[in-house]
């Protein structure tokens, strides 16, 4: 589109100008065929030096600077790639250890865990023996105590009442008889208490 | 006179006539422009080449960008048996860019604007691709006038036109170039004609225009020497690789 415009324009002003400057141009000077060889020729020559400097010397240099140049990104990124695996690698031993020293204090509070209570059961466990023991030991004493006090208070009782006895008629009063009766008071007593 | 549009074109001789026998070989503007263009070439891309850092400085960037960049057309259009040719279409590219480039200097001769020049490179071309065609594939080379698909009736006047169509690429491929250059570097003398005879007054119009003008012939000089560089590519492709 742009080239037909441009192209337009010019066949236009080409026409207007031919027309006004017929008399001095002889029309387009690239027709004219006096330079043409020497165009040609220079033209070879030109571009034939061109063509075999940048072929011989230049584009070899630009091609290799360019392979170097890739080969080194690729190095770099290869490297880069390995630097990255191997310190992907350390972060999952680190993990790894992390996790390991996790599990293992978790067993080191269960064992001690364990070992508490275990310490806190037996020890528990001798307590409620001894206090057991104990218990059952005061009962003992405590049961004979019963047994026992009956008879002494009998005998105190049998003694007091014998020197009572003593004291209001003066007289001697045989000790069996009258332990015979506190003995006979004391079991009334008993039998209605328990009644 | 320098009024003329058309007098940018012509080729006068620069300093004594030389004669090969009773060629006349003179060196000419169009000469010394050609010789300038490649110099500048060769200087510009051999500083680029000479530093082999590994981060580019501006004139490695440059030489290396366009040498990818044509290097991507060429394996675009015409795949990676092109390879071997990458040289020359380089050279051609740069040569024509730099012809076209240089030509946008004011006072400067465009060596492209002369269709004896674009006619020798477009039928060095032509006929380079011919006979890498007819060396790759023999005779199987004139299947290329052949399409496939085609129905019989068809096929002798589709031969005639693919003949013919083949034929003419020198023509269009070199007629192009030269009547892109010509015609934009005639519209800008044009133009800056008008603003010399409509004055102070009414000579902005037309100088704006010559501005704008200059922007797009930049651009029409790359885009001409990329076209002229690609359709090379594409011929050599029907060369190589001969599928139509």
């Amino acid at each position: 589109m742009l080239k037909k415009i441009v192209i337009l324009l010019f066949v236009t002003c080409f026409a207007c100008f031919n027309t006004v400057f017929a008399a001095e141009s002889g029309g387009m000077p690239q027709l004219n065929p006096e330079f043409w060889i020497s165009q040609i020729f220079w033209l070879i020559i030109t571009f034939g030096i061109l063509f075999i400097v940048l072929t011989k010397v230049i584009l070899p240099k630009i091609s290799d600077n360019l392979e170097t140049r890739k080969s080194q990104i690729l190095e770099n990124i290869e490297t880069a790639d390995k630097q990255k695996e191997e310190s992907q690698k350390k972060i999952d031993e680190y993990e790894k250890i992390i996790l390991d020293s996790k599990l293992k204090a978790k067993n080191y509070i269960n064992e001690a865990r364990e070992k508490i209570l275990d310490d806190i059961n037996k020890k528990r466990a001798a307590l409620e023996k001894d206090l057991d023991e104990e218990i059952s030991e005061v009962e003992k004493e405590l049961s004979d105590l019963k047994q026992k006090s009956g008879e002494k208070i009998n005998k105190i009782a049998a003694e007091t009442s014998a020197e009572l006895i003593k004291e209001l008629i003066d007289e001697e009063v045989n000790s069996s008889s009258i332990a015979a009766i506190v003995e006979d008071q004391s079991k009334i007593n008993r039998e209605r208490k328990d009644v | 006179m320098a009024s003329n549009p058309m007098y940018q074109f012509n080729v006068y001789r620069i300093g004594p006539e030389i004669k090969l026998g009773s060629v006349d070989i003179s060196f000419t503007n169009a000469s010394l422009f050609m010789v300038i263009s490649s110099l500048a070439i060769l200087i510009i891309f051999n500083l680029g080449a000479k530093k082999k850092t590994l981060i580019p400085d501006k004139l490695q960037l440059l030489s290396e960008l366009s040498y990818s960049f044509v290097a991507k057309m060429i394996s675009d259009t015409a795949g990676s048996k092109a390879k071997p040719y990458f040289s020359f279409i380089f050279s051609l590219f740069m040569f024509v860019l730099f012809c076209n480039m240089f030509g946008m200097i004011p006072y400067a001769f465009t060596v492209t604007s002369h269709i004896i020049v674009t006619f020798v490179l477009a039928a060095f071309i032509f006929i380079g691709v011919t006979i890498i065609g007819f060396m790759k594939h023999g005779l199987g080379y004139l299947k290329l006038f052949v399409p496939s698909g085609v129905p019989m009736v068809l096929l002798p006047l589709i031969v005639v036109i693919e003949i013919i169509s083949y034929l003419s690429r020198p023509i269009s491929l070199s007629v192009r170039l030269f009547a892109n250059m010509m015609a934009g570097h005639t519209m800008m003398k044009v133009f800056g004609g008008f603003v010399i005879s409509l004055g102070i007054v009414g000579g902005w119009l037309p100088l704006s225009f010559s501005v704008a003008l200059t922007g797009l012939e930049i651009l029409v000089a790359f885009l001409q020497a990329y076209v002229f560089a690609i359709l090379t590519c594409i011929y050599l492709n029907d060369a190589l690789n001969l599928h139509h």
